[in-house]
Protein backbone atom coordinates (compact mmCIF):
# COMPACT_ATOMS: atom_id res chain seq x y z
CA UNK A 1 0.00 0.00 0.00
CA UNK A 2 2.72 2.39 0.62
CA UNK A 3 4.63 1.58 -2.09
CA UNK A 4 1.64 2.30 -4.67
CA UNK A 5 1.15 5.65 -2.49
CA UNK A 6 4.71 6.88 -2.98
CA UNK A 7 4.59 5.63 -6.59
CA UNK A 8 1.40 7.80 -7.04
CA UNK A 9 2.56 10.66 -5.57
CA UNK A 10 5.59 10.31 -8.24
CA UNK A 11 2.92 10.16 -10.64
CA UNK A 12 1.52 13.28 -9.60
CA UNK A 13 4.67 14.90 -9.07
CA UNK A 14 5.75 14.31 -12.23
CA UNK A 15 2.98 15.87 -14.08
CA UNK A 16 3.00 18.83 -11.54
CA UNK A 17 3.59 22.42 -13.40
CA UNK A 18 6.91 22.61 -11.09
CA UNK A 19 8.49 19.47 -12.43
CA UNK A 20 10.87 20.52 -15.18
CA UNK A 21 8.86 20.69 -18.87
CA UNK A 22 11.07 17.95 -21.12
CA UNK A 23 13.73 19.65 -23.43
CA UNK A 24 12.10 20.08 -26.73
CA UNK A 25 12.29 23.24 -28.27
CA UNK A 26 10.05 25.43 -30.72
CA UNK A 27 9.81 24.76 -34.31
CA UNK A 28 11.07 26.78 -36.81
CA UNK A 29 7.88 27.98 -38.24
CA UNK A 30 6.54 28.99 -34.66
CA UNK A 31 10.16 31.12 -33.59
CA UNK A 32 9.08 34.67 -33.28
CA UNK A 33 11.07 37.64 -33.02
CA UNK A 34 11.13 39.94 -29.68
CA UNK A 35 10.67 42.61 -32.97
CA UNK A 36 7.13 41.51 -33.72
CA UNK A 37 6.25 42.37 -29.70
CA UNK A 38 7.23 45.90 -30.06
CA UNK A 39 5.33 48.86 -30.74
CA UNK A 40 5.38 50.21 -34.38
CA UNK A 41 7.73 53.50 -32.80
CA UNK A 42 10.43 51.17 -31.45
CA UNK A 43 10.31 48.57 -34.79
CA UNK A 44 10.80 52.24 -36.81
CA UNK A 45 14.14 52.60 -34.73
CA UNK A 46 15.48 49.40 -35.49
CA UNK A 47 13.97 49.40 -39.00
CA UNK A 48 15.99 52.44 -39.87
CA UNK A 49 19.73 52.95 -39.64
CA UNK A 50 19.88 56.41 -39.76
CA UNK A 51 17.21 56.37 -36.89
CA UNK A 52 18.97 53.36 -34.55
CA UNK A 53 21.43 54.88 -32.13
CA UNK A 54 22.97 51.61 -32.25
CA UNK A 55 24.52 53.08 -35.42
CA UNK A 56 26.97 55.08 -33.80
CA UNK A 57 27.98 51.75 -32.30
CA UNK A 58 28.45 50.34 -35.49
CA UNK A 59 30.31 52.82 -37.06
CA UNK A 60 33.12 53.31 -34.12
CA UNK A 61 33.71 49.46 -34.88
CA UNK A 62 34.25 50.42 -38.12
CA UNK A 63 37.22 52.66 -37.33
CA UNK A 64 38.72 50.14 -34.75
CA UNK A 65 38.21 47.46 -37.44
CA UNK A 66 40.49 50.04 -39.45
CA UNK A 67 42.75 51.28 -36.65
CA UNK A 68 45.99 49.45 -35.85
CA UNK A 69 47.18 48.45 -32.41
CA UNK A 70 48.98 46.40 -30.21
CA UNK A 71 52.52 45.42 -30.13
CA UNK A 72 52.23 44.14 -33.34
CA UNK A 73 50.68 47.58 -34.41
CA UNK A 74 48.67 46.04 -36.46
CA UNK A 75 44.93 46.97 -37.92
CA UNK A 76 42.06 44.07 -38.07
CA UNK A 77 41.44 45.04 -41.83
CA UNK A 78 45.33 44.05 -42.56
CA UNK A 79 44.46 40.57 -42.29
CA UNK A 80 40.53 40.42 -42.93
CA UNK A 81 40.02 43.00 -45.50
CA UNK A 82 36.82 44.47 -45.91
CA UNK A 83 34.75 43.36 -43.04
CA UNK A 84 31.25 43.25 -45.28
CA UNK A 85 33.26 39.86 -47.03
CA UNK A 86 35.52 38.23 -44.39
CA UNK A 87 33.11 38.54 -41.42
CA UNK A 88 29.83 37.76 -43.56
CA UNK A 89 28.15 34.61 -42.02
CA UNK A 90 30.88 34.28 -38.81
CA UNK A 91 28.32 35.88 -35.96
CA UNK A 92 25.55 33.50 -37.59
CA UNK A 93 27.29 30.88 -36.45
CA UNK A 94 28.81 31.97 -33.27
CA UNK A 95 29.10 30.77 -30.18
CA UNK A 96 31.34 28.25 -31.98
CA UNK A 97 33.92 25.57 -31.04
CA UNK A 98 38.08 27.35 -30.67
CA UNK A 99 40.54 24.41 -31.22
CA UNK A 100 43.04 26.41 -29.44
CA UNK A 101 41.23 26.65 -26.03
CA UNK A 102 39.24 23.43 -26.68
CA UNK A 103 35.99 25.52 -25.98
CA UNK A 104 33.11 26.73 -27.16
CA UNK A 105 33.76 30.37 -26.79
CA UNK A 106 31.41 33.50 -28.07
CA UNK A 107 31.97 36.33 -30.49
CA UNK A 108 33.39 38.58 -27.93
CA UNK A 109 35.96 36.07 -26.98
CA UNK A 110 36.98 35.55 -30.57
CA UNK A 111 37.58 39.22 -30.95
CA UNK A 112 39.05 39.35 -27.68
CA UNK A 113 41.68 36.10 -28.57
CA UNK A 114 42.53 37.98 -32.12
CA UNK A 115 43.96 40.75 -30.10
CA UNK A 116 45.77 38.75 -27.94
CA UNK A 117 47.61 36.44 -30.47
CA UNK A 118 47.38 38.56 -33.63
CA UNK A 119 47.80 41.78 -32.91
CA UNK A 120 49.28 40.79 -29.08
CA UNK A 121 47.17 44.35 -27.96
CA UNK A 122 45.13 43.76 -24.32
CA UNK A 123 42.01 42.20 -24.33
CA UNK A 124 39.20 44.97 -24.30
CA UNK A 125 37.41 44.87 -20.52
CA UNK A 126 33.52 43.07 -21.29
CA UNK A 127 30.70 45.76 -22.01
CA UNK A 128 33.18 48.43 -22.56
CA UNK A 129 32.59 51.00 -25.71
CA UNK A 130 35.42 49.55 -27.70
CA UNK A 131 34.68 45.89 -27.32
CA UNK A 132 30.71 46.41 -27.79
CA UNK A 133 31.72 48.87 -31.23
CA UNK A 134 33.90 45.72 -32.69
CA UNK A 135 31.51 43.12 -31.86
CA UNK A 136 28.66 45.31 -33.37
CA UNK A 137 30.09 45.57 -36.00
CA UNK A 138 31.31 42.11 -36.94
CA UNK A 139 27.84 41.02 -35.74
CA UNK A 140 26.31 43.87 -38.39
CA UNK A 141 27.69 41.78 -41.41
CA UNK A 142 25.60 39.04 -41.08
CA UNK A 143 22.54 40.78 -40.60
CA UNK A 144 19.69 38.91 -42.86
CA UNK A 145 21.42 35.65 -42.59
CA UNK A 146 19.93 32.70 -41.02
CA UNK A 147 21.88 31.62 -37.60
CA UNK A 148 23.41 28.87 -38.26
CA UNK A 149 24.67 27.26 -35.00
CA UNK A 150 25.48 24.02 -35.94
CA UNK A 151 26.48 21.64 -32.94
CA UNK A 152 28.74 18.45 -33.43
CA UNK A 153 30.51 15.44 -31.20
CA UNK A 154 33.40 18.32 -29.60
CA UNK A 155 30.29 21.01 -28.82
CA UNK A 156 27.37 18.58 -27.23
CA UNK A 157 28.53 18.77 -24.06
CA UNK A 158 28.28 22.49 -24.28
CA UNK A 159 24.45 22.69 -25.71
CA UNK A 160 23.49 20.33 -23.12
CA UNK A 161 25.12 22.61 -20.33
CA UNK A 162 23.65 25.41 -21.90
CA UNK A 163 20.23 23.40 -22.01
CA UNK A 164 20.49 22.19 -18.33
CA UNK A 165 21.23 25.94 -17.57
CA UNK A 166 18.01 27.29 -19.64
CA UNK A 167 15.61 24.81 -17.60
CA UNK A 168 16.82 25.25 -14.65
CA UNK A 169 14.98 27.19 -11.85
CA UNK A 170 17.28 29.86 -10.32
CA UNK A 171 17.03 32.51 -7.61
CA UNK A 172 14.73 33.77 -5.04
CA UNK A 173 11.84 33.96 -7.63
CA UNK A 174 12.59 30.40 -8.55
CA UNK A 175 11.79 30.47 -12.21
CA UNK A 176 13.78 28.89 -14.94
CA UNK A 177 14.18 30.79 -18.19
CA UNK A 178 11.79 27.89 -19.75
CA UNK A 179 9.16 28.82 -17.55
CA UNK A 180 8.49 32.52 -18.83
CA UNK A 181 10.24 31.96 -21.84
CA UNK A 182 8.99 28.58 -23.48
CA UNK A 183 5.65 28.22 -20.98
CA UNK A 184 4.08 31.96 -21.19
CA UNK A 185 6.16 33.52 -24.38
CA UNK A 186 3.30 35.82 -26.07
CA UNK A 187 1.78 37.06 -22.34
CA UNK A 188 2.81 40.00 -20.70
CA UNK A 189 4.67 40.31 -17.72
CA UNK A 190 3.53 43.66 -15.65
CA UNK A 191 2.69 45.02 -18.53
CA UNK A 192 5.56 44.09 -20.41
CA UNK A 193 5.07 41.16 -23.71
CA UNK A 194 7.29 38.38 -23.31
CA UNK A 195 9.09 37.17 -25.76
CA UNK A 196 10.33 34.28 -26.41
CA UNK A 197 13.50 35.60 -26.12
CA UNK A 198 15.78 34.43 -28.91
CA UNK A 199 18.87 36.34 -29.35
CA UNK A 200 18.79 37.20 -32.63
CA UNK A 201 19.87 41.11 -33.23
CA UNK A 202 22.82 41.03 -30.72
CA UNK A 203 24.20 43.02 -29.23
CA UNK A 204 21.25 45.21 -28.95
CA UNK A 205 20.50 48.44 -28.27
CA UNK A 206 18.03 48.14 -25.51
CA UNK A 207 15.72 51.19 -24.60
CA UNK A 208 16.26 50.26 -20.76
CA UNK A 209 19.91 50.86 -21.09
CA UNK A 210 19.36 53.83 -23.61
CA UNK A 211 22.65 52.22 -24.93
CA UNK A 212 24.26 49.21 -26.61
CA UNK A 213 24.96 46.01 -24.73
CA UNK A 214 25.64 42.38 -24.69
CA UNK A 215 23.76 38.99 -24.68
CA UNK A 216 25.75 38.24 -21.09
CA UNK A 217 24.41 41.62 -19.87
CA UNK A 218 21.05 40.82 -20.97
CA UNK A 219 21.54 37.20 -19.78
CA UNK A 220 22.97 38.73 -16.35
CA UNK A 221 19.78 41.36 -15.84
CA UNK A 222 17.09 38.27 -16.36
CA UNK A 223 19.79 36.83 -13.55
CA UNK A 224 19.33 39.43 -11.17
CA UNK A 225 15.60 39.67 -11.82
CA UNK A 226 14.93 36.80 -10.59
CA UNK A 227 17.04 37.88 -7.30
CA UNK A 228 19.35 34.93 -8.29
CA UNK A 229 23.40 36.02 -8.38
CA UNK A 230 24.18 36.35 -12.06
CA UNK A 231 27.34 34.52 -14.17
CA UNK A 232 30.15 36.11 -14.35
CA UNK A 233 31.14 37.74 -17.86
CA UNK A 234 32.49 35.38 -19.70
CA UNK A 235 32.32 32.41 -17.28
CA UNK A 236 31.32 29.35 -19.25
CA UNK A 237 27.80 29.20 -18.12
CA UNK A 238 26.89 32.12 -19.65
CA UNK A 239 28.88 31.31 -22.99
CA UNK A 240 27.24 27.39 -23.18
CA UNK A 241 23.95 28.98 -22.01
CA UNK A 242 24.44 31.50 -25.18
CA UNK A 243 25.73 28.46 -27.53
CA UNK A 244 21.98 26.88 -26.27
CA UNK A 245 19.86 29.96 -27.36
CA UNK A 246 21.24 30.56 -30.60
CA UNK A 247 21.10 26.87 -31.56
CA UNK A 248 17.28 27.72 -30.29
CA UNK A 249 16.97 30.17 -32.53
CA UNK A 250 18.85 28.18 -35.76
CA UNK A 251 16.79 29.22 -38.59
CA UNK A 252 15.92 32.44 -37.82
CA UNK A 253 17.13 35.95 -39.00
CA UNK A 254 20.16 37.91 -37.48
CA UNK A 255 19.27 41.46 -37.11
CA UNK A 256 21.72 43.09 -35.93
CA UNK A 257 22.31 46.08 -34.33
CA UNK A 258 18.36 45.01 -33.20
CA UNK A 259 16.53 47.71 -31.28
CA UNK A 260 14.65 45.68 -27.80
CA UNK A 261 12.95 47.64 -24.75
CA UNK B 1 30.39 47.96 34.53
CA UNK B 2 33.24 50.08 35.52
CA UNK B 3 33.57 53.47 36.56
CA UNK B 4 35.83 54.77 32.96
CA UNK B 5 33.50 52.73 30.59
CA UNK B 6 30.17 54.08 31.75
CA UNK B 7 31.63 57.17 31.97
CA UNK B 8 32.58 56.83 28.34
CA UNK B 9 29.20 55.41 27.39
CA UNK B 10 27.38 58.60 28.60
CA UNK B 11 30.08 61.26 27.66
CA UNK B 12 29.08 59.67 24.07
CA UNK B 13 25.64 59.50 24.72
CA UNK B 14 25.59 63.39 25.34
CA UNK B 15 27.60 64.41 22.55
CA UNK B 16 25.41 62.83 19.89
CA UNK B 17 21.99 64.55 22.06
CA UNK B 18 24.00 67.74 21.46
CA UNK B 19 24.34 66.84 17.58
CA UNK B 20 21.06 66.35 17.63
CA UNK B 21 20.10 69.36 19.45
CA UNK B 22 21.69 71.57 16.49
CA UNK B 23 20.63 70.53 13.54
CA UNK B 24 18.23 72.71 11.94
CA UNK B 25 14.24 72.23 12.74
CA UNK B 26 13.66 71.10 8.93
CA UNK B 27 16.25 67.97 9.33
CA UNK B 28 14.79 67.13 12.23
CA UNK B 29 11.34 66.86 11.11
CA UNK B 30 12.08 65.08 8.23
CA UNK B 31 13.83 62.49 10.25
CA UNK B 32 11.04 60.40 10.95
CA UNK B 33 10.23 60.40 6.65
CA UNK B 34 13.19 61.72 4.43
CA UNK B 35 11.77 61.52 0.60
CA UNK B 36 14.93 63.67 -0.31
CA UNK B 37 16.83 61.41 -3.19
CA UNK B 38 13.81 58.61 -3.16
CA UNK B 39 11.39 58.08 -6.36
CA UNK B 40 8.71 59.72 -4.39
CA UNK B 41 10.74 63.20 -3.69
CA UNK B 42 11.33 63.41 -8.04
CA UNK B 43 7.93 63.19 -9.09
CA UNK B 44 6.42 66.25 -10.17
CA UNK B 45 2.78 67.28 -9.50
CA UNK B 46 0.44 68.76 -12.40
CA UNK B 47 0.42 71.79 -9.94
CA UNK B 48 4.56 72.32 -11.26
CA UNK B 49 3.00 71.63 -14.76
CA UNK B 50 0.45 74.44 -14.89
CA UNK B 51 2.78 76.73 -13.17
CA UNK B 52 5.35 75.86 -16.22
CA UNK B 53 2.54 75.80 -18.71
CA UNK B 54 1.45 79.74 -17.58
CA UNK B 55 5.10 81.08 -17.21
CA UNK B 56 5.34 79.98 -21.43
CA UNK B 57 1.93 81.57 -22.39
CA UNK B 58 2.33 84.30 -19.99
CA UNK B 59 -0.93 82.97 -18.53
CA UNK B 60 -2.39 83.89 -21.72
CA UNK B 61 -5.83 82.21 -22.26
CA UNK B 62 -5.35 78.71 -23.99
CA UNK B 63 -6.84 76.91 -26.33
CA UNK B 64 -7.77 73.12 -26.70
CA UNK B 65 -7.31 72.19 -30.53
CA UNK B 66 -4.99 72.44 -33.39
CA UNK B 67 -2.22 70.68 -31.57
CA UNK B 68 -1.60 66.77 -32.27
CA UNK B 69 0.37 64.87 -29.85
CA UNK B 70 0.81 61.25 -30.50
CA UNK B 71 2.59 59.22 -27.57
CA UNK B 72 2.22 55.58 -27.55
CA UNK B 73 -0.84 54.76 -25.16
CA UNK B 74 1.21 52.07 -23.21
CA UNK B 75 5.12 52.41 -23.88
CA UNK B 76 7.73 49.64 -24.58
CA UNK B 77 9.68 51.16 -22.19
CA UNK B 78 9.91 54.67 -20.24
CA UNK B 79 13.27 55.56 -20.51
CA UNK B 80 13.28 55.89 -24.65
CA UNK B 81 9.79 57.07 -25.95
CA UNK B 82 9.16 58.17 -29.27
CA UNK B 83 6.27 61.20 -29.07
CA UNK B 84 5.75 63.61 -32.04
CA UNK B 85 3.25 66.79 -31.83
CA UNK B 86 1.85 67.85 -35.21
CA UNK B 87 0.50 71.61 -35.14
CA UNK B 88 -2.55 72.38 -37.68
CA UNK B 89 -1.08 75.19 -39.54
CA UNK B 90 -0.62 76.66 -43.13
CA UNK B 91 3.06 77.99 -42.13
CA UNK B 92 2.98 80.79 -44.37
CA UNK B 93 4.72 84.07 -43.12
CA UNK B 94 1.45 85.40 -41.88
CA UNK B 95 0.38 82.58 -40.27
CA UNK B 96 2.39 80.08 -38.52
CA UNK B 97 3.78 77.89 -35.38
CA UNK B 98 6.23 80.03 -33.31
CA UNK B 99 7.20 77.22 -31.02
CA UNK B 100 6.46 74.40 -29.42
CA UNK B 101 6.99 73.38 -25.85
CA UNK B 102 5.97 69.67 -24.10
CA UNK B 103 5.19 69.68 -20.39
CA UNK B 104 5.25 66.83 -18.09
CA UNK B 105 3.03 66.29 -15.16
CA UNK B 106 4.99 63.62 -13.17
CA UNK B 107 8.91 63.92 -14.44
CA UNK B 108 10.98 65.27 -12.21
CA UNK B 109 10.85 68.69 -14.28
CA UNK B 110 7.68 69.78 -16.11
CA UNK B 111 9.30 71.51 -19.33
CA UNK B 112 10.59 68.14 -21.38
CA UNK B 113 11.75 70.25 -24.56
CA UNK B 114 10.89 73.25 -26.69
CA UNK B 115 10.91 73.49 -29.91
CA UNK B 116 11.45 76.91 -32.33
CA UNK B 117 9.87 77.04 -35.93
CA UNK B 118 8.73 79.85 -38.27
CA UNK B 119 7.39 80.19 -42.02
CA UNK B 120 10.40 78.43 -43.58
CA UNK B 121 9.40 74.79 -41.68
CA UNK B 122 6.63 74.15 -44.04
CA UNK B 123 4.85 71.26 -41.52
CA UNK B 124 4.77 71.85 -37.91
CA UNK B 125 5.88 68.72 -36.62
CA UNK B 126 8.11 67.16 -34.82
CA UNK B 127 9.11 64.37 -33.37
CA UNK B 128 12.15 63.05 -30.51
CA UNK B 129 12.31 60.21 -27.85
CA UNK B 130 11.60 60.92 -24.35
CA UNK B 131 12.47 59.85 -20.79
CA UNK B 132 9.09 59.58 -19.10
CA UNK B 133 9.10 59.01 -15.45
CA UNK B 134 5.76 57.66 -14.22
CA UNK B 135 1.86 57.11 -16.27
CA UNK B 136 0.78 60.43 -16.88
CA UNK B 137 -0.38 63.19 -19.30
CA UNK B 138 1.60 64.60 -21.45
CA UNK B 139 0.65 68.85 -22.82
CA UNK B 140 2.01 70.25 -25.92
CA UNK B 141 1.40 73.85 -26.29
CA UNK B 142 1.99 75.41 -29.54
CA UNK B 143 2.43 79.23 -29.96
CA UNK B 144 1.12 80.81 -32.78
CA UNK B 145 2.57 84.17 -34.66
CA UNK B 146 -0.72 85.81 -34.35
CA UNK B 147 0.11 85.66 -30.32
CA UNK B 148 -2.82 82.88 -29.55
CA UNK B 149 -1.61 79.62 -27.44
CA UNK B 150 -3.02 75.91 -28.48
CA UNK B 151 -2.56 72.77 -27.08
CA UNK B 152 -3.47 69.40 -27.05
CA UNK B 153 -2.41 66.36 -24.64
CA UNK B 154 -2.09 62.78 -24.62
CA UNK B 155 -2.49 60.24 -21.69
CA UNK B 156 0.50 57.31 -21.45
CA UNK B 157 0.96 54.18 -19.33
CA UNK B 158 4.46 53.43 -18.40
CA UNK B 159 5.34 50.39 -16.46
CA UNK B 160 8.98 49.45 -14.79
CA UNK B 161 10.65 47.06 -17.32
CA UNK B 162 11.10 43.45 -16.29
CA UNK B 163 14.32 41.76 -15.54
CA UNK B 164 16.56 45.34 -14.40
CA UNK B 165 20.26 44.94 -13.64
CA UNK B 166 21.21 45.28 -10.15
CA UNK B 167 22.09 49.19 -9.74
CA UNK C 1 35.27 59.35 -35.60
CA UNK C 2 31.29 60.42 -36.67
CA UNK C 3 28.91 61.17 -33.58
CA UNK C 4 25.88 62.79 -35.43
CA UNK C 5 24.31 61.42 -37.89
CA UNK C 6 22.09 63.38 -40.52
CA UNK C 7 19.25 62.46 -42.76
CA UNK C 8 18.75 65.09 -45.42
CA UNK C 9 17.32 64.12 -49.09
CA UNK C 10 20.18 65.09 -51.20
CA UNK C 11 17.51 66.80 -53.90
CA UNK C 12 14.31 68.16 -53.64
CA UNK C 13 12.19 70.40 -56.20
CA UNK C 14 11.68 74.16 -55.21
CA UNK C 15 9.16 74.54 -52.21
CA UNK C 16 8.64 70.90 -51.46
CA UNK C 17 8.59 69.80 -47.63
CA UNK C 18 10.99 68.22 -46.78
CA UNK C 19 11.61 65.92 -43.70
CA UNK C 20 15.31 66.24 -41.78
CA UNK C 21 16.11 63.43 -38.68
CA UNK C 22 19.14 63.85 -36.75
CA UNK C 23 20.78 61.69 -34.05
CA UNK C 24 23.46 63.00 -31.89
CA UNK C 25 25.68 60.59 -29.58
CA UNK C 26 25.71 61.93 -26.33
CA UNK C 27 24.49 59.76 -22.82
CA UNK C 28 22.21 62.26 -21.48
CA UNK C 29 23.03 62.00 -18.08
CA UNK C 30 19.80 63.61 -15.99
CA UNK C 31 21.78 64.22 -12.80
CA UNK C 32 18.91 62.64 -10.87
CA UNK C 33 21.07 59.70 -10.86
CA UNK C 34 23.08 58.59 -7.99
CA UNK C 35 26.58 55.94 -8.00
CA UNK C 36 25.87 52.62 -5.87
CA UNK C 37 27.01 54.82 -2.96
CA UNK C 38 24.51 56.75 -3.34
CA UNK C 39 26.63 59.71 -4.47
CA UNK C 40 24.73 62.01 -7.11
CA UNK C 41 26.20 61.83 -10.84
CA UNK C 42 26.36 64.98 -11.92
CA UNK C 43 23.84 66.72 -15.20
CA UNK C 44 25.47 66.39 -18.59
CA UNK C 45 23.29 66.90 -21.40
CA UNK C 46 23.09 68.31 -24.75
CA UNK C 47 21.20 72.10 -24.15
CA UNK C 48 20.13 72.94 -27.95
CA UNK C 49 20.16 72.08 -31.37
CA UNK C 50 20.42 74.65 -34.44
CA UNK C 51 19.59 73.90 -37.75
CA UNK C 52 20.50 76.28 -40.63
CA UNK C 53 19.82 76.47 -43.87
CA UNK C 54 22.65 78.51 -45.89
CA UNK C 55 23.42 80.42 -42.86
CA UNK C 56 19.76 81.38 -42.14
CA UNK C 57 18.57 79.90 -38.78
CA UNK C 58 15.23 77.44 -39.73
CA UNK C 59 14.89 75.45 -36.59
CA UNK C 60 16.21 75.14 -33.04
CA UNK C 61 15.32 72.97 -30.02
CA UNK C 62 15.71 73.36 -26.37
CA UNK C 63 16.89 70.07 -24.91
CA UNK C 64 16.23 69.47 -21.28
CA UNK C 65 17.37 66.08 -19.00
CA UNK C 66 13.78 64.24 -19.99
CA UNK C 67 15.52 63.38 -23.52
CA UNK C 68 16.83 60.22 -23.84
CA UNK C 69 20.04 59.53 -24.52
CA UNK C 70 21.24 60.28 -28.18
CA UNK C 71 19.28 62.14 -28.77
CA UNK C 72 16.42 62.11 -31.92
CA UNK C 73 14.91 64.98 -33.31
CA UNK C 74 13.01 65.21 -36.30
CA UNK C 75 11.41 68.05 -38.23
CA UNK C 76 10.41 69.52 -41.73
CA UNK C 77 11.60 72.31 -43.43
CA UNK C 78 10.95 74.03 -46.82
CA UNK C 79 13.69 73.25 -49.90
CA UNK C 80 14.23 76.96 -50.85
CA UNK C 81 17.55 76.91 -52.91
CA UNK C 82 20.42 74.63 -53.77
CA UNK C 83 23.46 74.91 -50.45
CA UNK C 84 24.50 73.33 -47.15
CA UNK C 85 22.38 73.25 -44.58
CA UNK C 86 24.64 72.65 -41.36
CA UNK C 87 23.57 71.55 -37.63
CA UNK C 88 25.09 72.28 -33.90
CA UNK C 89 24.24 71.03 -31.30
CA UNK C 90 26.24 72.56 -27.78
CA UNK C 91 25.96 71.33 -24.23
CA UNK C 92 27.02 71.01 -20.33
CA UNK C 93 31.04 70.64 -20.10
CA UNK C 94 31.63 71.98 -23.58
CA UNK C 95 29.82 69.48 -25.94
CA UNK C 96 29.94 71.16 -29.55
CA UNK C 97 29.54 68.80 -32.38
CA UNK C 98 28.66 70.07 -36.04
CA UNK C 99 27.84 68.57 -39.11
CA UNK C 100 25.98 69.15 -42.77
CA UNK C 101 24.49 68.20 -45.51
CA UNK C 102 24.40 69.11 -48.89
CA UNK C 103 21.20 69.64 -51.07
CA UNK C 104 20.52 69.88 -54.54
CA UNK C 105 17.07 72.44 -55.47
CA UNK C 106 15.89 72.71 -59.07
Amino acid sequence: MRAFRIAAWLLVASTHAWAQPPATDIPLAERRSGYEQMKRETRAMQDDDTSNPATFWVLEGESAWKRKTGAANRACSECHGDAAVSMKGVAARYPAHDAKSGRVINLEQRINACRIERQQAKPLAYESRELLALTTYVARQSRGLPIAVAPDQKTRPHLDAGRATYHRKIGQIDLSCAQCHDQHAGRHLAGNPIPQAHPTGYPIYRLEWQGVGSLQRRLRNCMSGLRAEPYEYGSQELVDLEYYLMWRARGMQVETPAVRP
Amino acid sequence: MSKRRSRREFLSAAAVLAAAATLPAGVRAQATKDLRGTEQDLRGTEQDMRVAINHFTGSRPLAKGKVNLEVPPLVDNGNTVAISVTVESPMTEADHVRSIRIFSERNPEPIIMGFRLGPRAGRASVATRVRLADTQTLVAVAEMSDGTYWFGSAPTVVTIASCLEEI
Amino acid sequence: MSNALVTVPKTAKKGEIIEIRTLVSHNMETGYRRTERGVPIPRDIVRTFSCTYNGVEIFSAELRPAISANPYISFYTVATETGMIAFHWKGDNGFSVSSSAHITVT
